[in-house]
């Protein structure tokens, strides 16, 4: 792949996040939650409230038990319990709507959490499909993946957990605050104060042993890449002998850590018998206070209250600390959210061209004739005119550059005539592949014309234009499935017959028919099952069923040892037969035969002709030729 | 597998020991707690004197501080444990990997053992810490309440008995039911991760034959599926929550219920012991739920346990010999009918019934296609591996009698996929020979025709090298690497395809000085194109795991079919010469590009170079 190296990182991490831009992000996300199903999330909202109050409710439960019935019954010589009974059947039914309302609530979160994660999944992959090649030449095959690893994970336990809880909490919290304004308003000052004491002391510690967790987080970088250095070449650390050095190296990066660790750890470890602590403290505090002001008479404070408040106390620090533990999350997944987003936000890849490409036959007077099914005779349909395609290519001056100022091609100037083999070679970085990506648009040239047929290529549709180019490129790509399904790839429709047809063409028969379970094995797509040449068989009869009228094959065969080339060669010979063929290839036996040999060097043509003509001149192909000179 | 795991806890026992102690005593004085908060209730306020209630309000306040106390002690003590354990379960995974032989290494994989080294080791930690603290706090919490709602009042502890069998049953049930829907799930989202990494890989393939619409739908049915799986078990685990307050408030009503009837009608209860039901029942629910969460976690990371177990637990197949040889007396080479698998399962041999026998400061050059098992024959030199069948002597000796790092030592190999490691160029060479003087690595350097691009660099032999060697290009990597091999001052050097990258002039040159310089190291040579070793003293031609010719250029390319193919297909304009039968071959015009050439004055003069190559 010629592409530029420059790897492209996008603002990562939320330290530097503002507060508008997360809540913009936010709302974007809400935006793919709520809309597409506006009624079930506000059903799940109605029933979280409900569920919230009916919570609220019941806390008051025991108070209402206490102040409205232990405390008269005791005093009465024979207690009469059925106003309890009554109450308590009241408290069931609430107790049940309760349960209704938050399981209705809970499985219509998680259904629609699972929705809009595959709804997202589906979007990044269908838009991704419609982004231009020079999309993936500028990133990392790691960077793009991890959109729909990292990033969807973050978002999923966003969507699935976090948001939810966050309702919850919200829900519960306010439904709480009122009923304990409603119950006793000093006792609720009371809470208020502690609650946010405790949150003050939080802050101070969680900011306190994050700069512990960043110590740790850099030492352990370190040490891991310490360790994929030394384990990737772990043989040659072996045959080195060098074990005992590596183990020195590794115990002082590992006590680094040991130490980092044992001091972000130690640090956390504070928090949580702090926030347990503190429900306790705050538990004591309400029943002294509460004690002191009913003693005293004040503020119409009773046992019952005291009670309830008890809970609502625990309550209430539950739902703060659940809902703080949430919101860090939040933080986080809004930069994987803001990665995505920038992914879906991406240029799809422009289509400005109008000529399609048809299927012809040919009336008797020789004049073409539109038809549905394939014919295996093609036309180019410009409005109503058909223009039989027969493989002409030429480039006219062509400048081209990656990155702006950094030209790769200069004035390049060439032709294939139908059914002619036009041979690039050159060292690597030459600019050979980049003219295959121009004829077929993978990226567009800076000045300089290229036209098929005449035609200006731009002007075809690129489905089109694609469709009569086939490529065969250095690394085999084959997808999971059958050999069937991989050679099927490269046309549809095409009848299993066809596909052994095609195998047979460029000798891939052979050894499919060598394979378990011959056609039907399944192959995975990074398969080792298969060789190298193997391999590029497939690409070779996927080309072969597509039956393009122009070839390019990209450096087809270099990865392969040269006896398993000289098999690939003759399928490759089959394949090219009555074609217009691009051909790059970096071992001069496979293009002696072209009948245009063009020798490039730093994005130039430097020498173009045919073998004899060139081997006559005595340049750099001739050196090339007789191993005097080699591509690094 | 824990037993594996826990050898090595070392003097970490202690404190996590102690860490289960003080949680322990947090849950034991935190208990307390609601029994104190009934004195207030039933004694205190009812006296309308605030002294009773400010005095047990005091030890109410000391006791939460106390067991805030424990609490913040046993995660010191906790923190210690878990990150102490884990660096000794590194460390004792890397001194393992240390032994392990190449056998063992392709068992694993790099990537496998990096993955045990990093994120399993802290699933680890994460266990374990989980393990010492919640795993013991929360059950103890449980019975402890328990004991306390039992003393309080035996009949209404039923009811406690009642929700904890009920919930521990449905989180058993829902942890049960929804794993294998997870699990299925999983292996779903696995398929959907390679149809992703098979679509990037190959976009030029998509967008070639336009597929983009065939990929789109694939990849949503695939999505589908998991959505319709997840819904599942999602829709199961949603339940959690409302389960747990159904239980909550279930049991709430009930205890207020008939301790409302106790208190009223029988008096064997007061109001300041309802509270505190209350409360202990609360606590034993919550206990539950936090004891299956973490139950679930500390599963989680009994897989990663397991395969750093299975490491631990892995012998090196190769080992030093008891008496070892130390002495390398000459670079002879001989194979005695050697058969090698790598995989004792396969049913063909890598290497099958090899003879050989090369002298000592012989060229050999060996050919073959790929998967001919070149790489496989020199690496038993160096015993990488060992012969299953048969041996290999090297000076005479069987190399099983060696010592490994003395036989290592002196049969040098550069390995196909050799590595350079972040650090000088110094750094690197000096792993040949950690003694060597800078003009020993000049010296190397100038043999493996390295130095002239090194005094090139700004920083020449003190230049960085970034991990992987990737500030390099592949032919200077490799001259490196060779340099590094021949500071060892070997007996025997092997070079594993390692001048496929290097320009075939600077190729040329290294083979010269190869042959003026080290006359006495036997020399074996990998190559992919056959020019490399036409001229060697003998050439192996390897084919399906076995020696299919040896013999010098001229008799193989007479005898041997496969040779003469390969060097016909190389040397295409040899041939068209030989077809046209004119007789003598032409001279050849010297004198390519020198791509390393640069502008400085190469060679610090002032050493003596044996290896001076012009």
């Amino acid at each position: 792949m010629a592409s530029t190296k420059g790897k492209f990182k996008p603002s990562a991490g939320m330290k530097g996040m503002s507060f508008s831009h997360m809540a913009k992000i936010l709302s974007r996300l809400m935006g793919y939650v709520v809309k597409p199903r506006k009624a079930r999330f506000t059903f799940a909202v109605i029933c979280v409230l409900i569920s919230a109050a009916v919570i609220a409710y019941n806390i008051r439960f025991t108070q209402t038990v206490i102040d409205s019935f232990i405390v008269p019954l005791l005093k009465m010589q024979s207690p009469d319990f059925t106003t309890l009974n009554r109450e308590v059947i009241r408290q069931v039914i609430v107790v049940i709507i309760g349960f209704a309302a938050n399981v209705s609530y809970a499985v219509t979160m998680a259904v629609i959490a699972q929705e809009v994660q595959r709804d997202l999944r589906d979007k990044m992959f269908n838009h991704m499909q419609t982004l231009p090649i020079g999309y993936f030449d500028s990133r990392s095959f790691g960077d793009v993946m991890s959109y729909y690893t990292n990033d969807i994970d973050t978002l999923r336990q966003m969507i699935g957990t976090a948001i939810p809880q966050i309702i919850t909490n919200v829900a519960f919290i306010v439904c709480c605050t009122v009923i304990m304004l409603i119950t006793n308003v000093w006792l609720t000052i009371l809470v208020a104060i502690v609650l946010a004491l405790c949150f003050i002391l939080l802050r101070v510690v969680t900011n306190y042993s994050s700069t512990f967790f960043k110590v740790q987080q850099g030492v352990m970088g370190k040490l891991n890449g310490f360790i994929e250095e030394t384990v990737s070449g772990q043989k040659v650390v072996k045959v080195f002998s060098h074990e005992a050095a590596s183990m020195d190296e590794f115990s002082k990066l590992n006590e680094d850590l040991r130490q980092a660790a044992f001091s972000a750890n130690r640090n956390a470890n504070i928090l949580q018998p702090i926030i347990g602590n503190l429900g306790h403290e705050l538990y004591v505090l309400t029943a002294l206070i509460g004690g002191i002001l009913m003693v005293s008479g004040f503020g119409g404070v009773t046992i019952g209250i005291i009670g309830s408040f008890l809970q609502f106390g625990r309550q209430t620090t539950n739902n703060w600390s659940q809902m703080s533990m949430q919101l860090n999350f939040v933080v986080q997944a809004c930069a994987g959210a803001e990665r995505i987003f920038t992914h879906l936000d991406e240029l799809e890849e422009q289509d400005g061209g109008d000529i399609s490409l048809v299927n012809v036959s040919y009336a008797a007077d020789g004049t073409p004739v539109e038809t549905a099914e394939r014919t295996g005779h093609w036309a180019w349909k410009d409005g109503n005119k058909l223009l039989p395609l027969t493989g002409d290519i030429e480039l006219k001056h062509v400048d081209f550059s990656y990155v702006p100022d950094r030209q790769i091609l200069h004035d390049i100037t060439m032709s294939a005539r139908p059914g002619e083999k036009v041979a690039l070679i050159g060292a690597t970085g030459a600019g050979k592949t980049t003219i295959t990506n121009l004829i077929n648009r993978f990226y567009d040239i800076d000045s300089g014309s290229i036209t098929y047929d005449g035609i200006d290529i731009a002007r075809i549709k690129k489905p089109d234009l694609r469709h009569s180019l086939g490529v065969v490129l250095q690394e085999a790509a084959l997808f999971t499935g059958t050999v069937y399904d991989n050679i099927r790839y490269g046309r549809l429709d095409a009848s299993d017959e066809e596909i052994v047809a095609a195998a047979e063409l460029v000798n891939a028969d052979d050894f499919i028919r060598t394979l378990p379970q011959g056609y039907n094995t399944v192959l995975a797509g990074n398969s080792e099952d298969l060789s190298a040449g193997q391999r590029q068989l497939l690409t070779l009869a996927r080309a072969a069923i597509s039956d393009p009228p122009v070839m390019v094959l990209d450096e087809a065969t270099s990865s392969i040892d040269t006896r398993t080339e000289s098999m690939v060669q003759a399928g490759m010979d089959a394949l090219m037969e009555g074609r217009t063929v691009f051909v790059i290839a970096h071992r001069l036996s496979t293009i002696v035969n072209s009948d245009v040999i063009m020798v490039m060097e730093q994005g130039r043509i430097i020498e173009s002709g045919r073998h004899a003509e060139l081997m006559e001149k005595k340049g750099r192909y001739y050196e090339l030729y007789t191993g005097v000179f080699d591509f690094v | 597998m824990w037993k594996t795991l826990l050898k090595h806890l070392g003097k970490y026992r202690t404190s996590s020991f102690l860490s289960a102690i003080s949680i322990m005593c947090e849950v034991i004085i935190e208990v307390q707690i609601p029994y104190f908060m009934a004195q207030i209730i039933d004694k205190g306020i009812p006296s309308g004197h605030i002294g009773q209630i400010v005095v047990p309000a005091v030890i109410l306040v000391a006791c939460a501080l106390a067991s805030m106390g424990c609490g913040l002690l046993s995660g010191q003590f906790a923190a210690h444990a878990g990150t102490g354990f884990a660096a000794n379960l590194r460390r004792a995974v890397f001194e393992k990997v240390q032994t392990f032989s190449f056998t063992n290494i392709d068992r694993f994989s790099s990537s496998g053992l990096i993955t045990r080294l990093t994120t399993d080791i802290t699933n680890v930690q994460t266990a374990w810490l989980l393990l010492i603290r919640q795993i013991v706090r929360s059950p103890f919490m449980i019975i402890l309440c328990f004991v306390q709602a039992y003393r309080i009042n035996p009949q209404m502890s039923i009811i406690n008995i009642i929700s904890i069998i009920l919930l521990s049953a449905g989180f058993a049930a829902l942890m049960v039911g929804t794993r294998p829907i997870f699990r299925r799930a999983l292996k779903m989202y696995d398929k959907l991760n390679r149809i992703v990494q098979e679509n990037i890989r190959g976009i030029r393939v998509v967008k070639s034959f336009v597929r983009e619409r065939q990929e789109t739908k694939k990849f949503d049915d695939t999505s589908a599926g998991i959505y319709t799986s997840y819904v599942k078990a999602e829709k199961l685990f949603s339940l959690t929550n409302p389960f747990l307050q159904l239980m909550f408030y279930g049991t709430l009503i009930s205890i207020a219920y008939f301790s409302a009837r106790l208190i009223v009608v029988d008096g064997t209860m007061t109001t300041g012991e309802l509270t505190s039901l209350i409360m202990y029942n609360m606590l034993i629910l919550n206990a539950i739920l936090m004891t299956s969460m973490s139950l679930l976690q500390v599963v989680n990371g009994g897989a990663s346990g397991r395969r750093i177990a299975d490491v631990l637990a892995e012998e090196s197949t190769i080992t030093n010999p008891a008496q070892a040889a130390i002495d390398v007396t000459d670079g002879s080479v001989e194979f005695h009918n050697v058969t090698f698998h790598y995989n004792e399962q396969s049913e063909t041999p890598s290497l099958a019934n090899v003879d050989l026998h090369i002298e000592s400061g012989q060229t050999i050059g060996v050919v073959g296609d790929t998967g001919s098992s070149k790489s496989t024959l020199v690496q038993l030199i160096p015993r990488l591996y060992d012969a299953n069948v048969g041996e290999v002597r090297v000076g005479g000796r069987d190399v099983r009698e060696y010592d490994l790092q003395a036989l290592r030592d002196k049969v040098a190999i550069v390995l196909q996929k050799n590595v350079l490691f972040s650090g000088t160029i110094m750094d690197n060479l000096r792993w040949g020979n950690p003694d060597a003087t800078r003009d020993d690595c000049i010296r190397a350097c100038r043999l493996a025709q390295a130095d002239e691009f090194i005094s090139c660099l700004p920083d020449g032999y003190n230049s960085r090298v970034a991990q992987g060697g990737a500030n390099f290009s592949g032919g200077q990597r490799q001259r490196l690497c060779i340099a590094r091999a021949l500071l060892k001052d070997p007996k025997i050097l092997i070079l594993d395809d390692s001048t496929s990258a290097v320009d075939m002039a600077t190729e040329a040159r290294l083979r010269q000085a190869f042959a003026e310089y080290l006359p006495d190291v036997t020399k074996f040579i990998i190559a992919q194109r056959v020019n490399s070793v036409k001229d060697s003293d003998a050439i192996i031609v390897m084919h399906k795991g076995q020696i299919n010719g040896f013999g010098t250029h001229e008799q193989l390319y007479a005898a041997n079919d496969i040779y003469r193919q390969v060097y016909d297909t190389q040397n295409p304009a040899e041939k068209d010469e030989r077809d046209a039968a004119a007789g003598a071959s032409g001279e050849k015009p010297g004198g390519g590009v020198r791509p390393d050439a640069c502008l400085r004055p190469t060679a610090p003069s002032g050493i003596a170079l044996e290896g001076g190559v012009a």
